[in-house]
């Protein structure tokens, strides 16, 4: 190898399905690029042209299009594109512009041939459905809700405009009275100039400036001015505005590139008011923590329930602004937990503290931090062995009565399955608890684990953290060894499947039946959830989350190198077309839940729905093989 | 600074009758070849011209008391760089090799001994930089050093017209009426050094100083300067010197 090349190659090497290859294959890829750059909004490959190469993107970023002009995908430093096209006919099927200047490395045709002979991975990364999974969830990753959300969301009141000839000291004062901190100056003019507008009474305005407290120091004190000097001989009248349509991100690169702090929005010529730097700071990072701290300043559960339309709200703008499944579960389960948290201390403040020690604990998609907005309540006690019923009891009962409807209250419906701490079952000391779970493994059959599964996803989210995790210690200790007890959850993981796919307005079954909505979460996410939930008690792991599951699976032999991935992409492209269609129905004003319409789904998201169940379908297939039912092995 | 000495400026030349003069007079049969390969006419347009990137690390700044170490080349035009054409040769400095230009290069002293003079590599270079418009970062070192270097093996000198990307940076950032204000308020210049120049166009830091990689490096800048500053149809004449 010519270590003149090293660099190249090096680079290449850190990106998939580049991280994979020999270093021979890799020297023979670096060996033969060619290079070319585009400046930004050039084109890189034209629809129809013959295409010979697979693209590189060494530094920039571009973006691919479909043949009808929407936009396909966005891709950055390491991404490729082009493969489609070399896989079937040469012809561009989704033309890609430069939206950065932006360096590509071309791959010639025929060393991208003979990686795709000589690498198993490298040939399943370009021609199997992981790019278009991958890059559907990618993609909702990366439009993140600066790119989309415009500038006048932020824009909160009229900005303070003062005559050209008003004093410094009365702007001064001005812009104190209103708690702002810039002003925009304004004077009369005919005509129609750059940033003309009329007032309400017919007054031609142009705004000359903008005038900002930092300019009170360097321009007025500094300079040595008087307060009654005018403002319009002093303030600057080099003016840099933003339209009121611009999104948040173009907001913040203008300011970054002219070096300012306030922008003053127009619509059209007239201003509408000012943004500072802060606000924009403040945008990215409020959303749902306003939300959690009201919920911990709430006196009373009425209280608590009037904050179920934040809620929503919190969800919609998560989902709307291009949150990923991760961000928006986390979110909710977090603001789900905090509601929790704040009922058993109220419940405390209201029966006493407690006469033993006790861990709340909850189950299913709040322990997984995957809740969406349609949920339902899984909660259970773990109390001390010190726990005498007949003496501890009625506390404990009316503790859990409280809480339990209290979540309703608020929107956590109680649980159908009456997995609840209202269920006496489900109110015991922690050594009948760990006799549950060693029951539950010990002595399995389908029937048995059929409504049991749940209490495999468990969290503690008040009091004694340790109870729980004792019988989380147990469970990843004992589950590795209980084959039978893997094999009846596996089992029962088999009894949702899901779908063909769609064809325009119905739903495919496999036995060919069509179906006019589907059930997303029963037919998509929760088996995925179970399947996962499978492997990672067989793997010993101790993660609740389904990311981070696939995460501790993908570190062990259970799974062949890249199946966790795929379950990945597709576990998140299931939850997050969940989660949009409940965004619509909150938006439409239905009651959200967890169908789908096939009518409502879009095209692209047909295609990688169909291509995710296939990821699932696939995965269940295999997990009947990997945990047999001992009746179906031969005897040896 | 670094002894970098102004020299008398060869532009407006006439290439084509230099080159044909030239043919005339030499007599080593690889030179002779070299200036009878025509090059493109001055007022082609850029995008038809065929070029090559060319790069040396030399043990100093000055021919006359340094020696060029290694040479390194790829051929290209405005659409594509040629990687797979590429030729990086290591040579045998005549002058003996400073310890800090040693860790400059990153080339060795082992590998520079076992390394052929340039003579024998000379007519290889010469056959690929004919009839290609040579494209350099600061011609007053690769100029200089090749004519004399060849001078001084085959007692005649080359000279041929070449672009350099530094001088079309500085027409940019130092010959401007705005980077004179700049300079008439005691701004510092703009960097026109080869990373510099390539990050004002979003061209990644390679790890410089490795002749061929240096002269990939300029290959991209060109693109890059061409794309943002003129255009495919900008004569020859507008670029060379």
């Amino acid at each position: 190898m010519d270590v003149e090349l090293l660099e190249i190659r090096q680079f290449m090497g850190q990106f998939p399905p580049f991280d994979g290859l020999s270093d021979e294959l890799l020297d023979a890829i670096a060996e033969r690029v060619e290079v070319s750059y585009f400046k930004t909004g050039s084109d890189i490959l034209v629809l129809n042209d013959t295409l010979d190469e697979l693209c590189f993107i060494r530094s920039g970023a571009v973006e691919v299009y479909r043949r009808q002009g929407e936009l396909y995908n966005r891709l950055g430093e390491g991404d490729i594109f082009g493969h489609f096209s070399l896989l079937r006919n040469h012809k561009v099927r989704f033309p890609a512009q430069a939206i950065e200047d932006t360096l590509i490395y071309f791959i010639p045709n025929d060393v991208f041939q003979r990686l795709c002979e000589e690498d198993d991975d490298f040939a399943d990364f370009v021609e199997l459905e992981r790019p278009r999974l991958e890059t559907a969830a990618e993609q909702q990753k990366k439009s993140n809700d600066m790119m989309v959300t415009r500038i006048r969301k932020l824009v909160t009141r009229y900005p303070v405009m003062v005559e050209a000839s008003t004093t410094l000291q009365q702007v001064a004062q001005q812009i104190s009275e209103a708690q702002a901190s810039a002003a925009i100056v304004i004077n009369q003019c005919s005509g129609n100039p750059r940033y003309s507008f009329q007032d309400s009474e017919g007054q031609t305005w142009r705004m000359e400036g903008i005038f900002t407290d930092s300019d009170f120091r360097t321009r007025v004190v500094a300079e040595g001015l008087s307060p009654q000097a005018a403002i319009g001989d002093v303030a600057s009248s080099h003016l840099i505005t933003i339209q009121s349509d611009a999104s948040v991100y173009e907001a913040m690169l203008t300011m970054l590139r002219n070096n300012v702090h306030h922008l003053p929005v127009v619509y059209r010529q007239r201003p509408v008011g000012v943004v500072h730097l802060s606000d924009i700071i403040r945008y990215e990072t409020h959303s749902g923590l306003y939300l959690v701290s009201n919920i911990f300043n709430q006196s009373s559960a009425q209280g608590l329930a009037k904050l179920a339309p934040d809620v929503r709200a919190a969800f919609v703008r998560m989902v709307q602004e291009g949150a990923n499944s991760q961000m928006v579960g986390s979110a909710l389960s977090t603001i789900g937990r905090s509601f929790t948290r704040r009922l058993l201390e109220l419940a405390e403040a209201e029966l006493g503290p407690p006469p033993v020690p006790y861990c709340f604990m909850v189950n299913g998609s709040m322990a997984r931090n995957e809740q969406s907005i349609v949920t339902d309540q899984d909660n259970a006690l773990v109390l001390s062995d010190d726990f005498v019923a007949e003496e501890h009891d009625a506390y404990f009962y009316a503790l859990a009565k409280f809480v339990s409807d209290g979540l309703d209250a608020c929107g956590y419906t109680y649980c159908k399955g009456d997995v609840m701490a209202t269920n006496e079952q489900w109110r015991q000391p922690l050594s009948v608890w760990k006799r549950y779970f060693q029951d539950w493994m010990e002595n399995p059959t389908p029937e048995r684990l059929l409504h049991s599964s749940i209490f495999f996803d468990l969290d503690s989210i008040y009091g004694e953290d340790h109870f729980v995790e004792t019988l989380q210690d147990l469970i990843a200790q004992k589950a590795p060894q209980s084959p039978l007890f893997l094999a009846a959850m596996a089992r029962n993981a088999l009894n949702r499947t899901p779908p063909l796919g769609f064809f325009r307005t119905f739903v495919m079954e496999k036995d060919g039946k069509h179906n006019n909505s589907i059930n997303l979460k029963r037919r998509g996410t929760a088996p995925m959830a179970d399947l996962v939930r499978i492997h990672a008690l067989a793997s010993g792991s101790k993660a609740q989350n389904t990311f981070q599951r696939l995460n501790d699976i993908s570190n062990t032999q259970l799974l062949a190198t890249g199946v966790s991935d795929k379950l990945s992409y597709a576990f998140e492209f299931l939850c997050m077309s969940r989660l949009r269609h409940q965004m619509i129905d909150i938006q439409e004003e239905r009651v959200p839940d967890n169908n789908i319409e096939p009518e409502n789904v879009e095209d692209s998201e047909r295609h990688t729905l169909k291509d995710a169940f296939q990821v699932l379908s696939n995965a269940q297939k295999f997990l009947k093989f990997r945990y047999p039912m001992p009746s179906q092995r031969p005897r040896q | 600074m670094l002894g970098i000495r102004p020299r008398q400026r060869v532009t407006q030349a006439n290439w084509a009758e230099y080159m044909a003069t030239r043919e005339q007079q030499v007599k080593d049969p690889a030179i002779r070849q070299f200036f009878a390969t025509p090059l493109p006419a001055e007022d082609t347009p850029i995008s038809q011209v065929p070029m090559i990137a060319l790069d040396m690390e030399t043990t100093g700044l000055d021919e006359h008391h340094h020696a060029i170490v290694s040479i390194g080349i790829v051929p290209f035009t405005l659409d594509r760089i040629r990687l797979a054409e590429r030729r990086h040769w290591v040579v045998k400095p005549t002058r003996p090799l400073s310890d800090t230009s040693i860790t400059f290069h990153h080339i060795t002293h082992s590998e520079v001994a076992a390394a052929p003079d340039l003579d024998t590599i000379l007519d290889e270079l010469l056959g690929r930089l004919a009839g290609h418009l040579v494209v350099v970062h600061f011609r007053n070192i690769e100029r200089p050093f090749l004519d004399a270097a060849v001078k001084a093996r085959r007692g005649e000198g080359v000279m041929f017209p070449m672009i350099d990307t530094m001088s079309l940076e500085a027409r940019l950032h130092r010959q401007t009426l705005w980077a004179r204000f700049r300079r008439w308020l005691g701004r510092p210049p703009v960097s026109i050094r080869l990373n510099a120049s390539r990050e004002r166009y979003g061209l990644p830091a390679y790890q410089g100083h490795h002749a061929l990689l240096d002269a990939m490096a300029t290959a991209e800048l060109f693109q890059a300067q061409v794309a943002t500053h003129y255009r495919p149809d900008t004569p020859l004449k507008d670029l060379w010197c």
